[in-house]
């Protein structure tokens, strides 16, 4: 227990940072490196709570391939590789500010609700294992799964036919 | 570990999503901003999956996953466009429809 809440902490206050970093820095290219980062992050927490099918695909799709399109897009859209002045517009620190807001409403909403309810409080119940997950895909989920595949399919196609040159 | 770890997590990641969102004039960094917001839901639903012991959120979880690579290909493509039409991604010049 204590060990998991090290490494939650430590790659907690990492992926803050990175994000943090992700919003404020002025370099396009070092955004999209430091929202690796983050999303190594998101696979590590959910490795850490267990859910190693969708820690796996987090990496393989986010970093794999999300990062990449990103990467083709500032490389396309030809942002200068370097500094650059005027990424943030003139509304910054009223976005700040609702930033702020919404944290604290958030975070009094969600420790009023939960306080400090265990996580592995009813883990007596079924596993959530890979072989798990893949049921509820292909039992109670299939019609969602089969419609997300062909929003997959259209947003593809869909994303060629708009950057296409006439 | 707490559950609210988790969600505090997820509510301090959605947040910096949403300044990223309303303070960038960056096309592609609005996109980035938008990421951060459906990894800070992927966080919630797979750590009250693990709370509830259900493969429920794990599952919505991926499909979160497949959406956000769907948007992500079609706002590119977007973004592209606008760049094809302004050479610039500054969403401070796509004001057309501004009266």
């Amino acid at each position: 227990m204590v060990a998991q809440n090290i490494f939650f902490g430590i790659i907690a206050a990492a992926m803050v940072l990175s994000a943090i970093r992700v919003v404020t820095t002025k370099n396009v290219v070092h955004a999209a490196l430091y929202l690796v980062l983050v999303l190594a992050g998101v696979a590590a927490q959910f490795i850490l709570v267990g859910a190693e099918f969708t820690g796996v695909t987090q990496v393989l799709v986010y970093i794999g391939a999300v990062i990449v399109l990103f990467l083709f897009g500032i490389m396309l859209t030809r942002a200068r590789i370097g500094q650059e002045m005027d990424v943030d517009n003139e509304r910054r620190w009223i976005a700040g500010l609702t930033a702020v807001l919404l944290f604290a409403v958030m975070t009094f909403a969600l420790v009023d609700a939960f306080e400090d309810t265990d996580i592995e409080a009813n883990a007596a119940l079924a596993p959530q294992t890979t072989q798990a997950v893949s049921d509820s895909i292909f039992r109670d989920y299939l019609i969602p799964f089969e419609a997300v595949s062909f929003l997959l399919l259209a947003a593809l196609i869909g994303a060629i036919v708009v950057a296409r040159r006439e | 570990m707490w559950l609210n770890q988790f969600l505090v997590l997820g509510a301090v990641l959605f947040c910096i999503g949403v300044y990223g969102v309303l303070a960038r004039r960056n096309g592609v960094m609005v996109l980035m901003s938008i990421e951060l917001i459906l990894n800070a839901v992927n966080i919630n639903l797979v750590a009250f999956g693990a709370f509830h012991q259900t493969p429920a959120g794990q599952v919505f979880a991926l499909f979160v996953i497949a959406v956000a690579a769907a948007e992500v290909g079609v706002g590119l493509a977007l973004v592209l466009l606008i760049y094809r039409n302004r050479s610039s991604i500054d969403l401070e010049s796509v004001d057309l429809l501004k009266g």
